[in-house]
C-alpha cells in the first residue's frame, strides 16, 4: 500500500520552497515520451519485412493493415481521455502519470510480443488499445496542474508541455532507427527488441515525471500575482462541473474549432512529402521532401509554445481568429505558389500553417480554463480530445480521397492538391465562424459555493490514502 | 520562508530536471534540423 499512497494527491502537495518551474519538466517527461506516436511510421516499412527481411514476403503484413495501429491508438487516446478525465482530475497528476507510464510501456511490450509471434492483433491490442490509453491519460494528466501553478500564464505553461508532445517524435525517430540498426541481423529485423527497449526507457522517463510533479497547496498563488477582481468578458473565475460543461454550446463550439483546425493540418502533415514532390516535380527530391517534413514537425513543435504564449497576451479567441484568418489565406496561396513554381513561398505557407496546427492544440486548454474555470479543466479537456480523434480519421481520408478523385478524373498530379487546399481553406472559414460565436458561459452553469465545497470534500475523500 | 540551503537544493533540482528533458529534446531538434537542411541543398 506504500507505493499506492505515494501516488495519492495528498502526497503530491508541494512543500514550502518548491519551485513551480519543476512542473513543466515533469510534464515534459510524459509528453516527450507519448509524442513518440508521431514517429510510429518509422516502423512501418521494417514491419512489412519481418519474414522476408530484405523485401516483403507474401506472409508479411501489408502497409494498409499496419496503418490501423495508429488509427486505433488515436481512437483510444480520445476515448480514454474522455472516460478517465474526471478520474485524472480527482486523483491528481501523479497517479495519472504513473498509470499512463504503465499503459504506454505495456503497449510497447505487448507489441514486441506481437512482432515476435507475428500476430498483428497483439500489436493492435498493445500499441493501439493499451498505448492509446497511455496516450490519452498522459496527454491530459499534467494540464490542469500546470494551469493551477501558472494562473498568470496558463497558455505558456500548457504550451510548454504540449510542445513536448510535438518534440517527442524528434527523439523517437532517430532513436528507433538507431536501435533497429543495432538489433538487426542479416536474418532478423530488430523491431521487437527496439519495442522492448523503448517500453523500458519510456516507463523510467514517465515515472521520473510522476515522482517530481506536485500540486500547489490550497490557496497558493504566485508571488506578486493578484487574481483579477473584476471578471473579464471571456475569462470566468467560476467553476463549471465537467458534465455541465459538455452540455454548453461553448464546449461544442470549441470542439469544432479544434476539430476543424486539426483536420486542416493533420491531412497535410501526413501527405507533405508526396505533395511537395508532386507539386514541384524534379525540383523537390525525396531527400529534400524528407527535410521538408522535418521542418514542418519543427514548426509544429515551436508553434505550440509560441502561439500558446501569445494567447496569454492577445486572448484565446483572438489567437484562434489568427489561426483561421491567416490559415485561410495561406491555403489559398499554396496552389498559386505551385502555379508560379515558387518553392520558397510553398514552404513558407506550410511552416506557418503547421505552427498554427500545433498552436491550436496548445492553446485549447487555456481556452477551456477561461470558459469553464480551473477545477475540472483536465476532465473537460479530456472530452475535447475526441475532436482530435475525429480529425485524425477524417483529415487524412479527406486529403487522400480528393487527391485520388482528381487524378482519376484526369487532373495532373501537380494540380491534384488545388481542390484540397481550397476545401481546407473552407473548413477554416467555418472554424472562424464557430470561434466568432463563442460567448461567455451562462451563469446558470456555474457551480454554487455549496457545490464547490461538496466537490472539494469528494476529492479529499478520493485522495485519502487507504486506511488513513 | 525557504532557507538559503533549501533554495540552493531547489536550484540544483531545477537544473537536473530541465537537463533531463532538455538534453534529449535538444539532441532530437539538432537531428531534425540537420535533416531539414537537405531541403535547401
Amino acid at each position: 500500500m506504500g507505493l499506492l499512497s505515494f501516488l495519492n494527491r495528498d502526497h503530491t502537495i508541494a512543500e514550502p520552497g518548491y519551485s513551480r518551474w519543476m512542473v513543466p519538466p515533469a510534464a515534459l517527461c510524459v509528453h516527450l515520451c507519448i509524442g513518440q506516436a508521431y514517429a510510429l511510421s518509422v516502423f512501418n516499412l521494417p514491419m512489412t519485412k519481418l519474414i522476408g527481411i530484405t523485401q516483403s514476403a507474401p506472409e508479411d503484413w501489408a502497409l494498409t493493415d499496419l496503418g490501423w495501429i495508429f488509427s486505433i491508438a488515436i481512437f483510444f487516446l480520445g476515448a480514454s481521455a474522455a472516460v478517465f478525465g474526471r478520474w485524472v482530475e480527482e486523483g491528481g497528476p501523479r497517479r495519472a502519470m504513473f498509470t499512463a507510464g504503465l499503459c504506454w510501456s505495456a503497449g510497447f511490450l505487448v507489441s514486441a510480443l506481437g512482432v515476435y509471434a507475428h500476430q498483428l492483433w497483439l500489436i493492435y491490442l498493445g500499441y493501439g488499445v493499451l498505448g492509446g490509453c497511455g496516450l490519452g491519460l498522459g496527454y491530459i494528466s499534467p494540464v490542469s496542474t500546470l494551469i493551477k501553478w501558472f494562473p498568470d500564464r496558463p497558455g505558456m505553461a500548457t504550451g510548454m508541455a504540449i510542445m513536448g508532445f510535438g518534440g517527442g517524435a524528434f527523439i523517437a525517430s532517430p532513436l528507433s532507427v538507431w536501435l533497429m540498426a543495432k538489433f538487426s541481423t542479416p536474418t532478423h529485423v530488430g523491431v521487437a527488441e527496439t519495442f522492448v527497449v523503448l517500453g523500458v526507457v519510456y516507463l523510467a522517463f514517465m515515472w521520473v515525471g510522476a515522482a517530481i510533479v506536485r500540486v500547489p497547496a490550497p490557496g497558493w498563488k504566485p508571488e506578486g500575482y493578484t487574481p483579477p477582481l473584476v471578471e473579464q468578458k471571456l475569462i470566468t473565475n467560476k467553476d463549471i462541473y465537467v458534465y455541465d460543461a459538455i452540455k454548453t454550446p461553448q464546449f461544442w463550439l470549441i470542439w469544432w474549432v479544434l476539430c476543424l483546425n486539426v483536420t486542416a493540418g493533420i491531412g497535410v502533415l501526413g501527405q507533405a512529402s508526396a505533395m511537395s514532390q508532386e507539386m514541384f516535380p524534379g525540383r523537390i527530391s525525396p531527400v529534400a521532401a524528407a527535410g521538408f517534413v522535418g521542418l514542418l514537425s519543427l514548426f509544429n513543435m515551436l508553434g505550440r509554445f509560441f502561439w500558446a504564449s501569445t494567447s496569454d497576451i492577445i486572448g484565446r479567441k483572438n489567437t484562434y481568429f489568427c489561426f483561421f484568418a491567416i490559415g485561410t489565406v495561406l491555403y489559398i496561396l499554396v496552389p498559386w505558389a505551385g502555379s508560379i513554381g515558387s518553392v520558397a513561398l510553398f514552404v513558407l505557407c506550410f511552416v506557418v500553417i503547421m505552427s498554427m496546427y500545433g498552436g491550436g492544440f496548445a492553446t485549447v486548454p487555456a481556452y477551456l480554463r477561461d470558459m469553464f474555470g480551473t477545477r475540472y479543466v483536465g476532465a473537460i479537456h479530456g472530452w475535447l480530445i475526441t475532436a482530435w480523434s475525429m480529425a485524425g480519421i477524417f483529415g487524412p481520408v479527406l486529403v487522400n480521397y480528393i487527391r485520388q478523385y482528381q487524378i482519376d478524373h484526369g487532373v495532373a498530379k501537380a494540380q491534384a492538391y488545388n481542390t484540397t487546399m481550397h476545401i481546407m481553406a473552407g473548413l477554416l472559414v467555418i472554424g472562424f465562424f464557430c470561434n466568432f460565436m463563442i460567448k461567455a458561459v451562462h451563469a446558470r452553469y456555474h457551480m454554487s459555493d455549496h457545490e464547490v465545497e461538496d466537490a472539494a470534500a469528494e476529492v479529499a475523500a478520493v485522495s485519502k490514502p487507504a486506511g488513513a | 520562508m525557504a532557507t538559503a540551503n533549501q533554495q540552493s537544493t531547489m536550484k540544483l533540482k531545477l537544473i537536473l530536471a530541465w537537463g533531463f528533458v532538455g538534453i534529449p529534446l535538444a539532441w532530437g531538434v539538432i537531428q531534425t534540423l540537420a535533416n531539414a537542411m537537405r531541403l535547401f541543398q
